[in-house]
């Protein structure tokens, strides 16, 4: 099953590669197509969990856990590399991936609040989902072009990280594998809120909001999660129906594992209209 | 009844003659057989409680005990809206759980995802007649025509069985209720959800005790929730609670006020051999249950139902495997959601078998002496009136044998999530999605 195989390197360029280790490379390229689909399938099922009015719990901690697993595995592995090369090789080009993923991260005013970026970002992921994101993310720290966009939600997410101090294994971890080039990335990006964020896309502070218990945030934060609830309610209200969620990492996660689609994938949306159908509601719950 | 058992599995002699079988308009979400075993109550998911009773036995009727009749229904929980939350709260029963009958009236506890009832049920076989002020159809009568007193006398009627709620236990979870479950001090109960576990006195509704809170202060860091609860049967300090991560904890509610610091933890150490990404989920437990004599407990996973000694913490004394073929299908199962069903298990009276659900409308049985198994299907089709259930197998591989389903072609939507044994006899009942089967064996 999903145990896992004998795993060998990939041999160096300039090596012979004998047949052994071309076979090693195919059950270890087959396990990691395996476990790719495993995490796209339960990040899809996160957030359609969230498209539900009162998500099962227990369930929401069980695939989140798995999510962690397989993404602390692939940190561990550094298969993140072959997740870059599957990146690249995607038919749309790196720069207007990046631009999707960017108009979602930016809000239409530049001080939102950092809810906004909840509600269009990552939605289904708790903070180490979003290294798993991140890392499928992380892609950009190579390239030039990358940097604006995903720095701002990076940015936040460290700054989340730090703020909240804990010192977890992962996070550690990640500040280990993925390199210092992040806190680059803090420095240069420009335009992130300044305001201390909420955690972006929690599956469980969103059952904390709905559940209503007042948190120690602030009147302004507690307005805008409440405005995070009934977004969805407004959205599944106004469309008549339980619609795919619109997010832009979907996009990505197709891009990732293009050569095969997990029959639960719904497909998905246009992203720009999402946006304005997005910023339709906003002025309709802001009153603007 | 114990030497009953033993020749019942021992020979592989399946449960004989389908007393009952009721196709319901809703899916059943709970059965639960009282302390006497005369009664049988079911939840489903529109709110409805359904109580069977046993028929006196007749002695015209050698070979049969007595069939189990509707006695009463009632619309225990109402779909509610919660409007401060925007949520709509599910009607269906999670579970239902009797009280010790004291007087003449039963009592049950019922809860759906939040709220816990109390019903009363009792009988009324006479009714008052000659009231003074008002005719015999309840129109006041005028007043200038009563000339005379007089006193109303009691005269029987039909039979008429009346369900009142007694008490209502609001508003003390935030999360969805997964158990309740009776003291054996018959004073108090604990209600149990997805983080905090709630101890109740039976006359109190405006409060109750929190006793267990899982939840971390921040929720992003949840990893574990609580999947089920239940007090010890004798010892009335003494309750478990089980967890997604396949932990139980045994906690004493004399050692503190909140028992979060557990007196005993049990957990049985992973295989390394099999670890994939699904052995936390398929780790996770559906259901704890006390054995009859307080010495044991039960949990049931996602493919294995295992027996524990409270004195050992380290693994248990005994594991049953339900449907271990579905062990290498765990990645469709986990596409189709099912790998997070929740099935229960449960006892018989003498804590010598032990039975649990399965798909296809399978259902397995224990026999913890003699160490056999047997897994029998309920359904229609199969099952004909006072007729002999036929033991079924399923292939795993290779060449399939007549009679044998093939893994593949098992309905993976036709599950038995729950299952009760009566206490003290061999009647079984079984929920079959909106079905209830009543199996009961000959006396030989």
């Amino acid at each position: 099953m999903f145990s896992k195989g004998t795993k060998r390197k990939f041999s160096d360029g300039g090596e012979e590669i004998s047949d052994e280790s071309l076979l090693g490379a195919r059950v270890a390229s087959s396990y990691s197509l395996q476990r790719q689909s495993l995490l796209d399938m339960s990040l899809i099922k996160l957030q359609l969990c969230h498209m539900l009015v009162e998500p099962n719990l227990c369930r929401s901690v069980l695939i989140a856990n798995t999510v962690r697993q397989i993404q602390e595995e692939m940190t561990h592995d550094g298969s993140w590399h072959m997740v870059t090369e599957a990146f690249c090789s995607a038919g749309q080009s790196p720069s207007e991936r990046l631009v999707a993923t960017e108009v979602l991260c930016r809000s239409r005013e530049q001080d939102a609040e950092p809810k906004l970026f909840s509600v269009i970002s990552y939605e289904g992921c708790r903070e180490e989902e979003v290294v798993a994101d991140e890392t499928l993310c992380s892609v950009s720290v190579s390239d030039t072009v990358s940097n604006v966009c995903l720095a701002g939600r990076m940015g936040q997410c460290w700054e989340k990280s730090e703020l909240s101090g804990v010192e977890r294994d992962e996070e550690a971890l990640e500040d280990s594998r993925l390199g210092s080039g992040e806190d680059e990335e803090i420095d240069t990006e420009d335009g992130a809120s300044t305001e201390s964020p909420k955690t972006i896309g929690q599956v469980f502070g969103t059952f904390e909001i709905k559940n209503g218990s007042p948190g120690p945030d602030s009147a302004l934060e507690e307005l805008f999660s409440d405005v995070d609830t009934s977004y969805y309610d407004l959205d599944t209200m106004l469309t008549g129906m339980q619609s795919a969620p619109k997010m832009g990492p979907y996009d990505l996660l197709d891009s990732l594992a293009p050569s095969h689609s997990s029959p639960s994938i719904v497909s998905t949306p246009n992203c720009r209209s999402d946006l304005n159908e997005l910023d339709h509601i906003m002025e309709i719950i802001v009153g603007s | 009844m114990t030497g009953h058992v033993l020749v019942l599995i021992c020979e592989v002699h399946p449960l004989m003659f389908v007393s009952h079988h009721i196709t319901r308009s809703d899916i059943i979400s709970t059965v639960e057989f009282n302390c006497s075993g005369e009664l049988l109550a079911t939840g489903d998911k529109g709110g409805r409680v359904v109580i069977f009773q046993r028929e006196q036995e007749s002695k015209n009727r050698l070979l049969s005990r007595g069939e189990y009749n509707v006695y009463s229904t009632f619309q225990s929980h109402e779909p509610e809206f919660d409007y401060l939350k925007s949520l709509e709260i599910e009607e269906k029963i999670n579970k239902i759980r009797w009280l010790p009958q004291q007087n003449a009236a039963h009592f049950l506890l019922s809860a759906n995802d939040k709220t816990i009832k109390l019903w009363k049920i009792s009988e009324r076989d006479k009714r008052a007649e000659g009231y003074n002020l008002k005719d015999e159809d309840g129109r006041l009568r005028d007043q200038f025509r009563i000339t005379t007193l007089r006193v109303p006398v009691l005269m029987p009627m039909d039979l008429m069985v009346e369900a009142s709620p007694r008490r209502i236990f609001a508003n003390a979870h935030t999360y969805h209720i997964n158990s309740i479950s009776v003291n054996s001090d018959y004073e108090t109960y604990l209600s149990a959800d997805d983080l905090r576990i709630n101890l109740w006195h039976l006359e109190i509704t405006d409060r109750s005790f929190n006793i267990v809170d899982i939840k971390p202060a921040n929720m992003e860091e949840l990893t574990e929730v609580i999947t089920a609860a239940e007090c010890h049967p004798h010892q009335c300090n003494a309750f478990v609670y089980s967890s997604s991560k396949g932990t139980i904890r045994l906690c004493d509610m004399r050692a503190a006020a909140l028992c979060d610091r557990h007196s005993k933890f049990f957990e049985e150490p992973e295989d390394p051999s099999s670890r994939s990404f699904f052995s936390e989920i398929i780790s996770s437990i559906s259901d704890v249950k006390f054995s009859h004599s307080g010495r044991y407990m039960m949990t049931r996973d996602y493919l294995s139902v295992k027996v524990w000694d409270l004195n050992m913490e380290n693994r248990p004394v005994e594991t049953y495997q339900v449907h271990e073929y579905l062990r290498s299908k765990l990645c469709s199962l986990y596409e189709n959601d099912c790998i997070f069903d929740k099935f229960e298990c449960c006892w018989n009276g003498s804590d010598s078998a032990i039975m649990t659900g399965s798909y296809n409308n399978f259902f397995r049985m224990f026999d913890r002496n003699t160490r056999r198994d047997i897994t029998l299907e309920a359904s229609r089709e199969n099952s004909k009136p006072r007729a002999m259930l036929k033991p079924r197998k399923v292939c795993t591989g290779g060449k399939r044998k007549k009679d044998e389903i093939s893994v593949d072609s098992l309905d993976f939507n036709k599950k038995i999530l729950h299952t009760a044994w009566h206490p003290k006899e061999n009647v079984i009942a079984v929920a079959a999605t909106n079905n209830l089967y009543i199996f009961q064996d000959k006396i030989n």
